[in-house]
């Protein structure tokens, strides 16, 4: 096999790898949408927020402690202890219910029978808001996830790989924090897609995404289910705020991930859970691939910013519902 | 016929309002005994659907609101319950235009009707067996998508997803809507059995008066928002009014609608 083959090879896997990222985000989209109509513009600042409260937690900062000591003149940051990860990601998971719980009922729940455009709206409000939250938690410094996630590309896979290809060839340079991120992203998938085929509560959640009326008349609380499903939003944001995180310190660019899944949604559709999943490595691959074939060579490069929106565009005029887009079904 | 005459439901002249003005409902009053079947009729717009919203307590989301009277339900005042509190106590809507959960397999769709259940597994499994019984069709199509069944496996979906939550009271609108004669004829033997061999009791929305009276024990007809005639099925079934606007049949043939009628329902509001 020729080297650049095996290159354009490298190239892909890294596209993979990097739309599970994508799908992850457009995920937390997808639920809350299709149970409530919903587009959740908040969702990357979710992601922010829960990576910043994960940082925090861990670190043993007090939270809102410039307020505190503003207000009583004191000089506190720090509790002066660490907490272990495990612990301080369960305690996270906490929180991004209990913003689950407050979004539906100091917003949503006074919006029933709305507008979508007047729900988007609210959603957008409760990004900003967020986001100020977030920093009067934790500040606004940049900070470094310390989880221990591996670092730095893959020696194992480099080696195992190297005797691929002629001299040129030196193996496939893999990043294990990828290669970590897209186990946890697809254990993270299966659990969602098996919660929602095989259980109560999941099966709930589709009724609630099919009919609204019809899952009221059979008993099915609907403000329970969107706390559900901003909850399990909740926690995918946490998983592809810790993944970007790790990468590149939990900041304030942080939240602007959601760009990143937009092209993704125009792509798979806007309800289909596997429509994610698809659009984000079609995304990953592509725009990675089009950069090392065209992009560098021919366009000056830095086409990633761009590519994705430019093939979601071309894709939107021919398939409008995205390429999972659900199915209408049509009959009496 | 239902021996006891013990009063399950009672409506006690509601009036509702959609959208803060639209006055839909003037005072309507009703009583479903338990273990019959209680029809209420009437043509387009009379009120039926409203009046059973307005007992589940599914209009809040439709921007309606029930502004006077009052719901009661076993003596106890309902109309502020949540509709899952009130399938928790035994009533059950089963809505117009069947609207099963079209990505949802049928047997899905039956088991999100026992939702707010807690008696377990094998209670519900059984529930199911009985559901199967009951709509033999089901079982065949357990497995399909609702969406892609047809209007009658739709409308029996429906109403078997009802039963699973094994109420005490269904309230059943419209079912006849869109099927085919035999097919309604099916359906409510049905719901005959279910009300005979289950207990369950009915109050049933309906246009098609014809079959209506036929299966129901009672019923009440809604005209703009009120009831303008009540009593036995039998006696309903007989009386030239009915006879003639609801049932298409006439002794005298055919008079102008209007003068007729509001000639008739004078004389109903005199008397
Ligand atoms: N959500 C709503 N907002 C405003 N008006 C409504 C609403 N729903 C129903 N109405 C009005 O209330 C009246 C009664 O409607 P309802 O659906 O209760 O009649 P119905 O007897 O069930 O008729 P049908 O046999 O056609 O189903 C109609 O005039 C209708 O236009
Ligand atoms: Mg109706």
């Amino acid at each position: 096999m020729s080297a650049d083959f095996l290159y354009g090879i490298e190239v892909v896997l890294n596209g993979l790898m990097a739309g599970v990222l994508y799908a992850l985000v457009a995920l937390g989209f997808v639920l809350i949408f299709k149970a409530s109509g919903i587009f959740n513009f908040a969702q990357g600042v979710m992601a922010l927020f829960a990576a910043l409260t994960l940082v925090g937690i861990m670190e043993g900062q007090v939270p809102f402690a410039h307020l505190i000591n503003a207000v009583f003149g004191t000089n506190i940051h720090h509790f002066g202890w660490q907490v272990p990860a495990i612990l301080a990601i369960f305690l996270t998971v906490l929180v991004m219910i209990a913003f689950a719980w407050a979004v539906q009922h100091f917003v949503f729940r006074h919006l029933v029978g709305q507008e979508p455009i007047i729900l988007f709206m609210a959603t957008i409000g409760l990004a900003y808001f967020l986001e100020g939250v977030g920093d009067l938690m934790w500040g606004s410094s940049i900070r470094t996830l310390a989880l221990g996630l591996p670092q730095g590309g893959s020696l194992w896979v480099e080696e195992m790989t190297n005797g691929l290809g002629g001299d040129d060839f030196y193996g496939f340079f893999i990043d294990k924090l990828d290669m970590v991120a897209t186990l946890v992203a697809l254990v993270l998938v299966a659990g969602l897609v098996a919660f929602a085929q095989y259980t109560k509560q999941g099966r709930a959640m589709r009724a609630v995404a099919d009919d609204h009326q019809a899952a009221l008349s059979v008993g099915i609380s609907l403000s329970y289910i969107w706390v559900l499903v901003w909850s399990l939003a909740g926690i995918v944001a946490l998983v592809a705020g810790v993944m970007w995180g790790a990468k590149s310190g939990v900041q304030f660019s942080l939240s602007l991930i959601a760009l990143k899944a937009l092209p993704v949604l125009m792509l798979g559709g806007f309800t289909s859970i596997p429509g994610a999943i698809v659009g984000g490595m079609i995304i990953g691959v592509g725009e990675k691939l089009f950069e090392y074939t065209i992009g560098a060579p021919y366009l000056g490069g830095a086409t990633e910013n761009w590519f994705a929106y430019m093939l979601a565009l071309v894709f939107l005029v021919f398939r409008p519902q995205g390429l999972f887009g659900e199915r209408i079904i049509e009959r009496v | 016929m239902p021996d006891s005459k013990e009063t399950l439901l009672e409506v006690n002249n509601i009036e509702v309002i959609y959208n803060h003005v639209i006055l839909v409902l003037k005072g309507v009053s009703l009583n479903v005994p338990k273990g019959g079947i209680t029809a209420l009729l009437g043509g387009n717009g009379a009120g039926k659907t409203t009046t059973l919203k307005a007992i589940s307590n599914l209009l809040h989301s439709e921007r309606g609101e029930v502004t006077k009277g009052s719901v009661i339900y076993r003596g106890e005042p309902v109309h502020h319950l949540s509709p899952e509190a009130l399938v928790k106590k035994g009533v059950v809507q089963v809505m117009e235009g069947r609207h099963c959960f079209e990505h949802l397999t049928i047997e899905e769709n039956l088991l999100t009707g026992a939702y707010t259940r807690r008696d377990g597994g094998a209670a519900v499994a059984a529930d199911l067996e009985m559901v199967y019984t009951y709509f033999p069709r089901l079982k065949e199509r357990r497995k399909s998508q609702a969406g892609y069944t047809s209007g009658g496996e739709q409308q029996m979906c429906a109403i078997g997803r009802a039963l699973m939550s094994r109420p005490e009271t269904i309230l059943l609108d419209e079912p006849s809507m869109g099927l085919a004669p035999q097919l309604v004829e099916e359906i409510f033997t049905i719901v005959k059995n279910l009300n005979e061999n289950e207990g369950v009791s009915f109050l049933l929305a309906e246009q098609n008066t014809n079959v209506a009276l036929r299966f129901a024990h009672q019923g009440y007809i809604l005209e703009s928002g009120r009831v303008v005639m009540e009593g036995p099925a039998a006696e309903l079934r007989e009386n030239p009014d009915v006879k003639e606007f609801y049932l298409g049949m006439s002794d005298e043939g055919r008079k102008s609608f209007r003068d007729v009628r509001s000639y008739r329902r004078r004389k109903r509001w005199l008397a």
